[in-house]
């Protein structure tokens, strides 16, 4: 069971938390209690609190990528989670992430570009306006979310290394450091968490490095402080707290797809049409339902074929999946 | 010293308490899906209900095994006495888990359904499951245990290949950490292993 100690300096979640907030974060803890086994066996489920460390961001622009349906709460988005750093369970990365410390940050850029090195989150961030994009989130698991990122586009960054003509493709990686991240302590994926793109995927206008959600930074249990957003492909692709970029001319080598090669391919976009082996992937199940409402269809692209579907023109999508 | 509480107290007193305990399971899902006391179902509410209902159903396939071990571990057959009932619970969280699947999940969109059960392993295997298990709930009562004679110990030991299936069902459901779903297994395995091991010795 995990009891966090109060330090002297920290203060009580409800000092820094708004009321609702707070009192929503007091009715989740509530329920854990309800978890049957814990109530059978007399223990009672422990929930770590994850004080909101979020900046405001000021001004956002508007894009015209965003989708106007509903987006998913504050609470949805930040409760509900696949961050196995964190634990393998949806409400592992909300609970046990309360460790991690995200700034000061850097990032390594390396590989085929003129401009390589460590760069400060700063650096990386700071000469570019941020733009609030709404994005359809469909995770692999058949389950989906709308989430209003903050973010810059990906490409206007990485023109910033000057990338050769080797460039091929770009990899990246997440941060290691199984002290703040306890689901690193256990061999389930070969940490550190890697992921790929070809060059021309990641210069797409619609992919973004994401730094907040709604008007405020990442909370660490989203990918704390930079992450990556390419909301045509599965959940996964979206790789969390990077810390490492390179610039390759090969294919890199990718996490899940390591994991498990005939279920997680390297392109991972998010197709209607190839199920994964054990599951369909006609429909998805839009998170923040009732207990009745019904799944929904599941869009070629997660609906941005018009912008993407001529990255993979002549490609076979069944066997490229 | 073991215990060995007299047929009226097993009656008024231990059944009515196992009664209560095995339903407990159950009261604390409704209150969550009626938000009583601040009990929410989270973020995916049909997810919850369908696995909540499923672990159940296995950890009572599991206990309702466990009984017979029971029994032998301290000489005396008065659990055995508890063992139809615990049965009764394991069935019907199972069906209630493959409920939430059809209605909640499914929205009992037949095609779906049936493409479903065939083409995914893991759901062929719990429907399998719950198929195997439904003539033991059927055959359950006292009446039928006459009727049958000999051959209902025969019958019900399809319990041993549902329990099988389940623990597979669940195994395979898994994305990726499977250290829960082969701790289950593992229990599973210790109380049909325990069964052999009698049996050998005898």
């Amino acid at each position: 069971m995990l009891i966090k100690v109060p330090q002297k300096n920290t203060p009580a979640p409800s000092e820094i938390a708004s009321e609702t907030e707070y009192q929503n974060r007091r009715s989740f803890i509530r329920s854990m209690g309800f978890v049957g086994a814990s109530a059978l066996l007399g223990g009672t489920a422990c929930a770590q609190e994850n004080p909101p460390e979020t900046r405001s961001l000021g001004p956002l622009l508007k894009s015209q990528y965003s989708t106007n349906q509903t987006e998913n709460s504050y609470t949805d988005i930040t409760q509900y989670n696949n961050f196995y750093e964190f634990g393998t369970s949806k409400e592992d990365p909300y609970e046990n992430s309360g460790q991690f410390q995200p700034m000061p940050w850097s990032v390594r850029i390396e590989g085929a570009a003129d401009i390589t090195g460590d760069f400060s989150y700063e650096d990386i961030i700071q000469s570019h306006a941020l733009e609030e994009r709404i994005y359809r989130m469909r995770c692999v698991e058949a389950w989906s979310m709308v989430i209003p990122w903050v973010g810059i586009p990906l490409g206007d960054i990485l023109k910033r290394f000057k990338p050769t003509s080797n460039a091929k493709y770009v990899s990246f990686e997440t941060v290691y450091r199984p002290s703040e991240m306890p689901g690193q302590r256990r061999p389930i994926l070969d940490w550190p968490y890697r992921e790929g793109l070809t060059i021309e995927e990641a210069m797409h206008p619609l992919t973004i490095l994401a730094v907040g959600i709604f008007d405020k930074s990442l909370p660490n249990q989203n990918g704390a402080p930079l992450r990556l957003v390419v909301p045509w492909k599965y959940g996964f692709k979206s790789i969390k707290s990077i810390n490492k970029i390179g610039f390759t001319e090969t294919p890199p080598a990718t996490t899940w797809n390591d994991a498990g090669p005939n279920e997680y391919g390297f392109y991972a976009n998010v197709n209607p049409e190839v199920d994964h082996p054990r599951w369909s992937q006609a429909r998805e199940r839009r998170i923040g339902g009732s207990l009745f409402d019904a799944k929904q269809p599941t869009l070629m692209f997660n609906g941005y074929a018009d912008e993407v579907a001529s990255l993979y023109s002549g490609l076979d999508l069944q066997r490229n999946f | 010293m073991t215990l060995a509480p007299g047929k009226q107290q097993i009656r008024f007193i231990i059944k009515p308490m196992v009664f209560v305990l095995a339903i407990l399971p159950l009261t604390l899902l409704c209150l969550r899906v009626l938000g009583i006391y601040g009990a929410t179902l989270g973020p995916n509410p049909i997810e919850t209900v369908q696995d909540y209902l499923g672990i159940w159903g296995l950890r009572f396939i599991l206990i309702s095994l466990s009984i017979t071990p029971a029994a032998w571990l301290i000489k005396k057959p008065w659990p055995i006495r508890l063992r139809r009932m615990l049965g009764l619970f394991a069935f019907t969280y199972c069906s209630l888990h493959f409920l939430a699947w059809l209605v909640l999940d499914q929205s009992l969109d037949i095609s779906a359904i049936i493409s479903d059960v065939i083409k995914r392993p893991f759901i062929t295997l719990g429907t399998l499951a719950l198929l195997l298990l439904i003539p033991l709930a059927v055959t359950s009562t006292k009446g039928w245990q006459k009727r049958l004679g000999a051959r209902w110990t025969n019958l019900h030991r399809l319990v041993y290949p549902a329990a099988v299936l389940i623990c597979w069902h669940y195994y395979w459901q898994v994305k990726l950490d499977t250290i829960d779903a082969l701790l289950y297994c593992a229990v599973l395995a210790v109380l049909l292993g325990v069964r052999l091991w009698k049996r050998k010795r005898l």
